[in-house]
């Protein structure tokens, strides 16, 4: 496999016109993500995580205005006509969202649903479409597929359900997985089912994932690089190992210590005071500083800090980076 | 690791404040009869949190219910400071109302759009009565603020203008005016982002210290509860299936469905992610109208053997104070922790 990113995005912004005046809601991210890695985006709601990846894909909002380079294997998105960005779209990516029924049509059965993408995009007959789908919802783990290939999406369980959805995302193998909080609303068990599975079939299709999550867990376990983002910005990149050993940013640094940590019972949790900017008004230096217990100076108030190396592929943007060891926390 | 502490935070055994004693609650439904809940017993002592935990279906949220009789017993009992309440009027349970509060997951949805925070937070004390006259009350809307951590002037505001954490620190005020002998937290923290979580435990544990209160904390996030409780009670299928304390469930689980739940809850910590070695459960919790004979987690159990389909376990002791309803308890899970975890597909 090449070393050429499957998905490769730079100086993305994303501008939605609402009654209130433009929302800034992603102010210029610069990430990518190689075949057969898992790239984690990471942040709390508002933070621009997943707008950033519908806009990278040509599905945001028809009031966004979108600006940036987005190359889908080598192809720059945003050059092309709408039509063959929904093709490539269509043949290249797979999407899992929350709620499998934002995805699911409630009147179709799950293997027309599954089939079709097959039928579309690969030009396979119905029959042939059929008998994919019965081996892709076997390869998810649906029991008797071939029996339940003809069920609806409400005789399925929440966690039957996206594993549906799984299959439908991988029908015409897709060289980029987009998983947007796949399991933040299902139980704990089936959570770990479907990370288990994805990670699976990750490493037998070698799919490229960008899984979007707030759960700092999840991302420990499923990635290999993660960008922490805050305010519309990426604040802190890097492989998964350095970036949970020795967080640089104090946004990051608190975020991993808000989280009960059974060997420290009884001790107050670390907590964030305030809320994050409104994407109406972004402050003009670091969106964090109204919030930061560093209490940086002018600079950080005016000044928004670059993205700086901290070591190797681990970059960090703040003018103070902190000195953390993993095992202080 | 630090050693936890030996003790819960509780001082003496204090008086039992709230009790389920062998408590069903059935649902008729179409497709047959829901067994919500079924044969729950616990009890909640004054000033200590009880965490209850499970997955959706398990059965907290309709046991939590059942303390403030906002669902109907079917068999069993439901004491409220010492009064069987099981059969109390509706004209009675307004004064039930009083004694148990309740926090619910989604403050927007547990709060009228239309009303003000302070005359949300006011309405208990109309209801019970609590205060004389409409400058008294102001000023207990304004004490409640100063409690739960919001401005004053908030009290004017309508619930669209607030953050999901500040209408939180509203459902939390409103559960306050009454001065409850307990509060029932149903999923409090699941809808909130993670910086604001902490905010809330955090406040939920200060207002236990300062004014002394009783929480039953539901939730499916057991690092939370666990962070939260004195004593925790585990619940599949409508059953409790494990009580202890967190270090005894946390360090030593005895039951095998508590020991996959925990397997199951991601770490922080990448490295220990890759070496964990996770239980993953086949399929789905069994339907609720039609609960497996025997044990009811024996369908989906790694450890299941041939007498799990005959005996419906009982909770029966494996340490001081901490109980599990597994034949096998504690040799089950001490099995599991050396059988590999399965591969994706999870199902058979």
């Amino acid at each position: 496999m090449s070393d050429s990113p499957v998905l490769d995005v730079e100086g993305l912004a994303v501008t939605i016109g609402t009654r209130r005046g433009p929302a800034r809601a992603v102010a210029g991210v610069d990430w990518s993500v190689q075949a057969g890695q898992t790239l984690a985006l990471v942040g709390e709601s508002g933070s621009g995580k997943s707008m950033s990846v519908l806009a990278a894909t040509g599905l945001a909002p028809r009031t966004a205005r979108v600006t940036g380079r987005v190359r889908l294997l080598g192809t720059d998105l945003t050059e092309v006509s709408p039509e063959r960005r929904r093709r490539l779209r269509g043949r290249h990516v797979g999407f899992v969202f929350q709620d499998p029924m934002t995805s699911l049509n409630p009147v179709l059965t799950v293997g027309r649903q599954v089939s079709e993408a097959g039928e579309e995009h690969l030009g396979l007959t119905r029959r042939a479409a059929r008998a994919r789908a019965v081996e892709l919802l076997d390869l998810v783990g649906i029991p008797s597929a071939a029996q339940r290939v003809d069920a609806y999406p409400h005789q399925f369980s929440g966690g039957m359900r996206q594993r549906v959805v799984i299959a439908m995302a991988l029908a015409c193998e897709p060289d980029l997985l987009i998983a947007d909080e796949p399991t933040t609303a299902l139980d704990v068990t089936t959570q770990a089912q479907i990370v288990e599975l994805v990670a699976d079939l990750q490493h037998r299709l070698g799919t490229a994932v960008v899984w979007i999550t707030h759960d700092l867990g999840v991302v420990a376990g499923i990635a290999d690089t993660v960008a922490v983002m805050y305010a519309g910005r990426i604040v802190e990149q890097g492989p998964v190992d350095a970036v949970f050993a020795h967080p640089a940013h104090p946004y990051t640094v608190a975020l991993l210590a808000a989280r009960p940590d059974p060997a420290a019972r009884g001790a107050d949790l670390v907590t964030i005071p305030g809320a994050p900017p409104s994407p109406w008004e972004l402050p003009t230096g670091c969106a964090f500083f109204p919030r930061c217990p560093v209490r940086g100076d002018a600079r950080c108030e005016h000044e928004l800090p670059p993205l700086v190396p901290v070591s190797g592929r681990h970059q960090v943007r703040t003018f103070y980076p902190q000195a953390t060891d993993g095992e202080d926390r | 690791m630090t050693e936890y502490a030996a003790v819960p935070r509780q001082r003496e055994p204090a008086e039992v404040v709230a009790e389920l004693d062998r408590l069903n609650v059935w649902f008729p439904t179409r497709a047959g009869v829901v067994r919500a809940v079924d044969g729950v017993s616990l009890r909640i002592r004054r000033g200590e949190t009880l965490g209850l935990v499970g997955e959706s279906g398990s059965g907290k949220s309709t046991a939590g219910l059942a303390l403030l009789r906002l669902v109907d017993p079917s068999a069993g009992t439901v004491r409220v400071a010492g009064q069987d309440v099981t059969r109390w009027s509706r004209r009675r349970l307004r004064a039930l109302r009083r004694r148990v509060a309740m926090v619910f997951q989604d403050p927007q949805a547990s709060l009228d759009p239309r009303r003000t925070i302070g005359a949300s937070i006011a309405e208990p004390l109309i209801v019970h009565r609590l205060v004389d006259g409409a400058a008294a009350r102001r000023q207990r809307v304004a004490e409640l603020l100063d409690l739960v951590g919001l401005r004053r002037e908030l009290a004017d505001r309508h619930p669209h203008e607030l953050s999901g954490g500040q209408r939180q620190r509203v459902g939390i005020a409103r559960a306050l005016a009454g001065e409850p002998d307990l509060i029932v937290l149903d999923e409090p923290i699941a809808s909130l982002d993670l910086s604001v979580q902490a905010q809330i435990m955090n406040l939920l544990r200060r207002l236990q210290r300062d004014l002394g209160l009783t929480y039953l904390f539901i939730a499916h996030d057991l690092a939370a509860v666990e962070h939260m409780s004195d004593r925790l009670a585990v619940m599949y299928l409508g059953r409790i299936v494990e009580t202890g304390t967190p270090a005894q469930i946390w360090r030593r689980p005895a039951h095998p469905y508590t020991a996959a739940l925990l397997s199951a809850i991601p770490v922080a910590d990448p490295q220990v992610e890759r070496r964990r070695r996770r239980i993953i459960l086949r399929g789905d919790v069994p339907s609720p109208v039609d609960p497996p004979a025997g044990c009811r987690f024996r369908t989906r159990c790694p450890q299941a053997r041939a007498e799990c389909a005959e005996t419906d376990p009982v909770l029966v002791e494996v340490d001081p104070g901490h109980r599990a309803a597994c034949l096998f308890a504690g040799d089950a899970v001490r099995a599991m922790s050396v059988t590999e975890p399965r591969r994706a597909g999870g199902s058979d």
